[in-house]
């Protein structure tokens, strides 16, 4: 019954997903933590930094989320219900031939969402921020990995290895 | 992204890099991650159906089976004080990712007040209010899309 649920709100959640799964972060935080009470907020940062550092898409941290809550059926219905939305709207535009992505509606929906997916990520990052707790060394580091990320060619999974280091020495 | 680009229009020759900024233009509007988009219609485009199922397949086993480790292994030493520690340090990075990703793309935005306001809307009721965020992508979305629209065809 849990992954039952897990799947419907889920895939509520990510049918609306546009942009990457980031955009629905807060959605599910709010859903998992504050309604359900099935993780703690730590719990569930925890498991998005660990998604962030395993191969492959990030979203993947879906699957964690599944999996903490409902062990394999869990991990099962939330990984389903990440995937299906974007493999049905991909077969509804197979089969519409839609093959144009320059065509007027679809350039002015990609422009037309655009700010609401950029403003769903800021408010990505002010949860994980809010979640993890008020520590300004935190705030640095979250600020120099942005930085980090925008000037430089660094890759993400040695800025995360950093991160991992200066918590272990104590730093944060 | 990058490392699919390399490997597809580079290494592979499979498609060009005009039809692989097209598919990610298509894969963006998509719901759901969009390097899992993007190779499923890849994936159809170069072997129809089978193909799609394949391309989707061997992008998203592999790296799901080793999440699903670290996973398991999370349940066993994440309340340890040491892993706490660590992943704290982590969690912050993570949160640089997702603020540099929203910055990257906001710089890309037009210097038009219209969008601006969007983002600043959703930032204050999705983080700030609690509003679902179900309700405030139906409201605001077709809001946002319905004035570009309007805007495109006064020009």
């Amino acid at each position: 019954m849990l992954a039952a649920s897990i799947f419907v709100h889920f895939f509520i959640l990510c049918a609306f997903a546009v942009g990457g799964l980031n955009t629905v972060m807060p959605g599910l935080f709010h859903y998992v933590v504050d309604e359900q009470g099935w993780l703690g907020a730590r719990e569930f940062t925890d498991l998005y930094a660990i998604g962030q550092a395993a191969p492959g898409p990030n979203a993947l941290w879906v699957t964690l989320i599944g999996l903490r809550v409902a062990s394999w059926p869990g991990a099962l219905a939330a990984t389903a219900a990440m995937l299906l939305p974007g493999v049905l709207f991909s077969l509804l535009l197979i089969g519409l031939q839609a093959r144009n992505p320059s065509a007027p509606f679809a350039v002015a929906f990609r422009r037309g969402l655009a700010p609401i997916a950029i403003g769903l990520m800021f408010s990505s990052g002010w949860v994980l921020l809010r979640s993890i707790g008020h520590d300004w060394a935190g705030l640095a580091i979250t600020l120099a990995t942005a930085a980090a990320i925008l000037r430089t060619r660094l890759n993400p999974l040695l800025l995360l290895a950093a991160g991992a280091a200066a918590g272990a020495l104590g730093a944060v | 992204m990058f490392w699919l680009r390399r490997a597809l229009v580079h290494q592979k020759g499979w498609i060009d890099d005009r039809e692989f900024v097209e598919l990610l233009g298509m894969s963006q509007v998509l719901p759901g991650p969009v390097a899992f988009n993007l190779t499923l219609m890849l994936g159809h485009r170069l072997g129809g159906y089978r193909g799609a199922a394949a391309a989707a397949a061997g992008l998203i086993c592999p790296p799901l089976v080793i999440t699903c480790a670290l996973g398991v292994a999370y349940g066993y030493v994440g309340t340890m004080p040491a892993m706490q520690a660590m992943l704290r340090g982590m969690s912050y990075v993570a949160a640089g990712l997702v603020l540099a990703n929203a910055l990257g793309l906001a710089g890309a935005l037009p210097r038009r007040p219209v969008p601006w306001l969007f983002v600043a809307a959703v930032f204050v009721a999705v983080a700030l209010l609690h509003f679902p965020l179900v309700a405030v992508m139906a409201t605001l979305g077709p809001c946002a899309v319905a004035i570009t629209w309007a805007g495109r065809r006064q020009k």
